[in-house]
């Protein structure tokens, strides 16, 4: 069905983080954060707002540069960044793995498909017509195969966020990256934009997804990682941690996000 | 107007044209290409994170904003031969206007390209861009729509401090109405159809720029 598939065989270890820290200034965001995450699975991270989530994530795609810990992804070797890595071992960090951002971040002045081919012609140099090709397949798969010309601000909300789903996948990432892709959006277009997630789940993309919403993680996600001051407080399986969470931070935000009056 | 000043005037009105067209014209055009491509560079040396980079270009913008565009003409021009560097008169015009522009358009294209969002930047890096990449696909296309009206306005205004240039003998437009006025003894006449020449072409080319603020904005949300 995937006109991509994903490249590495289920089951064998894709992204490894240990000790993950990251400071801005003299603010301590992220204390110490491990995170494991198989081939074919999808992690979700779940905790409250400021945690740290997405500076987690961004970090995992090079878009900041963490000051101490480990990250190994897919086939590229491990970086320390106990010393400062150099710009080609975040280079090759970054080509292991693909970004879905909250506000889509669709370059504006580029047509559905050339959003996303822009990536595989200009970075990755691949021939044109076979990357125009894939873009369609792609483009037609989630339904928006009469928007490729069409530039993202004649787009609604969920038909951009499928363009920045394209984006990614267009990539041939080993890892999709998703920090809250839903919660920008009116909420009768979540429905479609998660549909597609866990299509993708389902065909055995890796993936790991920051969300709010609890029941998406529940059935999309093979394990659920809760965060919060910076570290990683518990983490398991979604019925077990949704359902009978063992820690009390857990308890607290589960209960507020599920009844927020 | 009497028969003979109207005759003048007629008579007049194709030297000066001439001139607009062989002098005037040219001499923003290439000015303003040159300064530009000054403005680039100092623009990103400004946003540089090497602090002596952006302090370099941080100076230079100071002094060059900070001093009359006829200073430098004459600095060029009158000043530079007496420690011996003798520069003809159109060079010399083209780069006092070079480095006057490229001062002006230099914050321009600053604060245009501070003014992308953060996010475009990263979404560049995302599908694997490295800095110089990101800025000439991605982030300078979408400044460029934000610095259209400021360098419009810069260019419009060179054109007419192109006039100035006849101080340092260069025969643009101002000085043939100054040749034909004082050969004439018409200065009123002269100087108000040079003005209404300069004034034309003005017009011209600020709705060259409304159509260009269109064409821009086709992709952009309102
Ligand atoms: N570039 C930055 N400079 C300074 N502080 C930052 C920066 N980015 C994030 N922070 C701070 O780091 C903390 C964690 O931010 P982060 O965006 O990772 O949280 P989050 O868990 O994604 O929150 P949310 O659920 O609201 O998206 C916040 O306190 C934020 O203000
Ligand atoms: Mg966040």
């Amino acid at each position: 069905m995937s006109p991509i598939e994903p490249t590495v065989p289920a089951g064998t270890p894709l992204l490894d983080v240990v000790g993950l820290r990251k400071s801005f200034g003299s603010t301590e965001v992220l204390r110490s954060v491990d995170l494991s995450v198989s081939a074919g699975q999808v992690l979700a991270i779940i905790g409250p707002s400021g945690s740290g989530k997405t500076t987690a994530l961004r970090c995992l795609n090079g878009l900041e540069v963490a000051d101490g810990g480990t990250i190994t992804i897919g086939r590229a070797p491990t970086v320390d960044f106990g010393v400062t890595p150099s710009k080609a071992q975040l280079a090759s960090l970054r080509d292991q793995s693909a970004m879905v951002f909250q506000h889509y971040n669709l370059f504006p002045h580029k047509t559905a498909i050339e959003n996303i081919i822009e990536g595989p012609l200009v970075v990755q140099r691949r021939p044109e017509a076979e990357v125009r090709a894939e873009a369609l397949e792609l483009l037609e798969r989630v339904g928006l195969a009469d928007k490729r010309d069409t530039y993202p601000f004649e787009l609604s909300g969920g038909q951009q966020q499928r363009v920045g789903i394209v984006r990614a996948l267009a990539l041939r990432p080993r890892l999709l990256l998703f920090d809250e892709p839903t919660s920008a959006l009116d909420p009768e277009l979540v429905g479609d934009v998660l549909g597609l997630i866990k299509e993708l789940a389902l065909e055995g993309w890796t993936m790991v997804i920051v969300t709010h919403e609890l029941q998406f993680a529940r059935e999309v996600a093979h394990e659920v990682a809760f965060i919060d001051g910076g570290t990683v407080v518990e983490r398991g399986r979604p019925d077990q941690l949704l359902r009978e969470p063992q820690h009390e931070r857990t308890r607290q935000f589960l209960r507020r996000l599920l009844h927020p009056f | 107007m009497d028969q003979s000043s109207w005759e003048l005037f007629v008579a007049s009105l194709r030297p000066l044209v001439v001139a607009a067209v062989t002098a005037t014209i040219p001499l923003a055009l290439i000015s303003f290409a040159g300064g530009l491509a000054l403005a680039l560079v100092l623009a990103l040396m400004r946003l540089s994170s090497r602090r002596w980079l952006s302090g370099v270009a941080r100076a230079y913008i100071s002094v060059v904003r900070g001093t009359p565009l006829l200073v430098q003409l004459f600095v060029i021009f009158y000043g530079l031969p007496s420690v011996g560097v003798v520069i003809p008169p159109w060079p010399s015009a083209i780069l006092a206007f070079v480095i006057n522009v490229g001062g002006y358009a230099a914050e321009i294209i600053r604060a245009a390209i501070l003014s992308v969002p953060k996010g475009q930047w990263e979404a560049a890096y995302m599908v694997g861009m490295s800095r110089s990449v990101a800025l000439r696909r991605i982030i300078l296309p979408q400044a460029a729509r934000v610095s259209v009206p400021p360098l419009s306005n810069t260019f419009i205004s060179l054109v007419k401090d192109t006039s100035l240039a006849s101080l340092i003998l260069v025969t643009e437009m101002f000085r043939e109405a100054q040749r034909i006025a004082a050969f004439s003894q018409e200065f009123m006449l002269l100087y108000i159809e040079a003005g209404l020449i300069y004034w034309l072409i003005c017009l011209v080319l600020s709705s060259l720029q409304s159509a260009l603020e269109t064409r821009l904005d086709r992709y952009v949300a309102h």
